[in-house]
């Protein structure tokens, strides 16, 4: 009896969040349709958060050059789907190409350094995303693939036939902008990205992921070959990247190698271990919170310091990465398994004397 | 052939400047394995105050080389300063903490560092005023400035100091106690504590030095100015052998050599599909393979397996 109310209300529960993720669109509408384009972008951080978190959260490797991945998949979207080349293929062929092109550079990278401490595989991928970001920065000759620094415009948006998801259109009475039907598109993405997240947490991959994480001499002699699981873990983390990549150009119609600085790497990392890395839940509400919190200091904190100063004098960029750059420290120090910890991650880390080897 | 020669000039005078940085990487990791990412910010941090206080002494009537040594002496204590700090506040209480937290640890005290030198120094460069008279000697058809032989001078100076500090003196041989096993080191009655915090201090003075060096070289210095270079000298010390003092030398060395030689001759080599623009790529291709195909590094003894 008890165990059922508890089933009911937890259906009543998920009901309620569905209907308010359904209504959320609407609601930002009326405030304003940039609130929408903010909600979106929420989501696609989010994807991109969850990605990262099988690579550093699942498996335990710090890969700080991510963003690597996401540029990845949003120039392959974006070199066949805009008059660049002349390509137009449909968003659901390209969506998963690009997801397995970021998967093969994540197999290329991974490759050499997976074998060695997981500390090298930190600064390896942090170089792998500046070397990236110089090729895109400079490919533009002597064959012009990717347009320099000026990027590649006109890309095409997600279309199915003639529904075009950048257009607004007005269905039952109801009007969906553009960001608005984009919002459900990426919802979908995003619950599927969480359904895999979950799943694979369980499988026998996840488990051995967190075999290694806790400590891979062990998971070795328990006959894991975890040179192949870390690969694993890599390349799917990639393929996460390389998918919202291509949701980000078909979002922005234009990219440039500015959108992809090692800043949007460490912003996600924030994102991760602020939620609580290895917890789907704990890295979703990281996510949303940073994509949020920052947005929110835009329209505040300089209104509020022509208010009490006459002017600006602290910038709210700059104020958005002291708060990144202070969450990651402070999160480490006092509750490092983050906000939602995961219950493996929580016992691992509250251990004051353990694998400091 | 003097192209040759100029290049390999240009990448010992800029190799010698990753040298001293890899060194601090180098001597941190040693002794507790740990990669501050945040070392290359505190390079920036001495590029700033110096130019800040050779900026201000610019208009006087000292000589040059005196308001430069202005610079390097407020530049020094304050980066010795925040790397003391940074350990005390931000390593210390992670130090038996699994590997992951003080790696985030250390990309977060980056990020602080950077956006607070953005905060007090403003997006825009700091120039370093016209003071040096450009003197430049000819040597078989390539040419060495005052300021290039300057900073090898220096740096070799500071490479000697450095190990006549590790190799002949007590608190040198407490360090290397403390990198071979700190658990014995500390029952044999050195406070690690205070020989960590040394040598933070120590690697954090190298780096101010070095902020100095690379800044006056290029004639600017700028809030970004630390993490490129931070990740150049990390692949030199990875080069040589992390953990290694002779190796970071030597790597950083190599590095800049590699780099200047690079820059100067893929446009030739590849018929001009790539340019110098490429220059900074090669550091990471000369990581990746010195991982692939020698992990220990040239000179490290010890092949790294650790989780």
């Amino acid at each position: 009896m008890n165990t059922f109310a508890k089933a009911r209300s937890k259906w009543v529960g998920v009901a309620l969040i569905a209907i308010a993720l359904i209504a959320l669109p609407f609601a930002l509408a009326s405030v304003g349709t940039a609130w929408v384009r903010i909600a979106n972008f929420a989501i696609l951080y989010t994807f991109l958060a969850l990605g990262l978190n099988i690579v550093v959260g699942f498996a335990g490797l710090l890969d700080l050059g991510y963003i690597a991945f996401y540029a990845v998949g949003a120039y392959a979207y974006a070199l066949l789907a805009s008059p660049h080349f002349g390509l137009h293929l449909p968003f659901w062929v390209i969506l998963p190409i690009g997801g397995l092109v970021a998967c093969v550079f994540g197999v290329l990278l991974g490759t050499p350094t997976l074998k060695l401490r997981g500390d090298y595989l930190a600064i390896v991928t942090l170089g792998f995303g500046e070397i990236v970001r110089i090729f895109l920065n400079n490919l533009s000759r002597p064959i012009n693939i990717t347009n320099g620094p000026q990027g590649i415009s006109r890309i095409d948006p997600f279309r199915f036939g003639s529904f075009n998801f950048s257009r607004s259109e007005t269905i039952f009475g109801l009007t969906f902008s553009g960001p608005i039907k984009y919002y459900y598109i990426l919802l979908a993405l995003l619950l599927l990205a969480i359904l895999v997240n979950l799943r694979l947490q369980h499988s026998r991959i996840g488990r051995a992921w967190e075999a290694i994480r806790e400590d891979e001499i062990a998971a070795r002699a328990m006959g894991i070959n975890t040179t192949h699981i870390k690969l694993l873990a890599f390349a799917m983390g990639a393929s996460f990247g390389g998918i919202a990549g291509g949701m980000f150009a078909a979002i922005q119609e234009f990219i440039s190698p500015e959108s992809f600085v090692l800043v949007e790497s460490v912003m996600v990392l924030s994102m991760v271990v602020l939620g609580g890395m290895g917890n789907v839940w704990g890295v979703v509400l990281g996510a949303v919170l940073l994509s949020f919190v920052p947005e929110l200091l835009r329209y505040t904190v300089a209104p509020v310091q022509h208010a009490l100063f006459g002017r600006t004098i602290i910038e709210p960029e700059v104020i958005r990465m002291l708060l990144f750059g202070l969450a990651l420290v402070l999160m480490m120090l006092y509750r490092p398994a983050g906000l939602l910890p995961s219950a493996v991650r929580k016992r691992e880390l509250a251990r004051t004397n353990g694998s400091a080897e | 052939m003097d192209i040759f020669l100029q290049q390999i000039i240009n990448g010992l005078t800029l190799g010698s400047v990753y040298a001293i940085v890899a060194l601090g990487y180098t001597m941190v990791y040693g002794i507790i394995q740990l990669i501050n990412f945040a070392h290359g910010e505190l390079v920036m941090l001495g590029a700033m105050v110096a130019f800040t206080v050779i900026g201000a002494l610019a208009g006087t009537a000292l000589p040059p080389v005196l308001i430069v040594i202005a610079g390097v002496v407020a530049a020094v204590p304050v980066c010795m300063l925040v790397g003391y700090t940074m350990e005390r506040i931000a390593y210390r209480p992670l130090r038996n903490a699994p590997r992951l937290a003080p790696l985030i640890t250390a990309i977060g005290i980056s990020i602080i560092l950077q956006h607070l030198a953005l905060l007090i120094w403003g997006r825009s460069p700091l120039a370093f005023p016209q003071i040096i008279p450009l003197v430049s000697y000819t040597i078989g058809g390539a040419i060495i400035t005052g300021v290039q032989i300057a900073i090898i001078a220096i740096s070799l100076l500071m490479m000697g100091g450095l190990t006549l500090i590790v190799y002949h003196t007590k608190l040198g041989i407490a360090m290397r106690a403390t990198s071979q096993n700190p658990q014995v080191a500390g029952l044999m009655g050195i406070d690690i504590d205070r020989i960590i915090s040394f040598t933070f201090i120590v690697g954090a003075a190298l780096a101010a030095v070095a902020g100095v060096m690379v800044g006056t070289y290029y004639g600017i210095a700028h809030y970004t100015m630390g993490s490129l270079l931070g990740m150049k000298a990390f692949s030199a010390a990875v080069l040589g052998g992390i953990g290694n003092l002779a190796g970071a030398m030597l790597g950083g060395i190599l590095l800049g050599i590699v780099e200047a030689l690079g820059a100067g001759y893929i446009g030739s080599l590849t018929n001009n599909v790539f340019g110098s623009n490429y220059q900074d790529v090669f550091a990471f291709l000369v990581l990746i393979g010195v991982l692939v195909f020698r992990p220990s590094g040239l000179l490290g003894e010890r092949v790294g397996d650790r989780a």
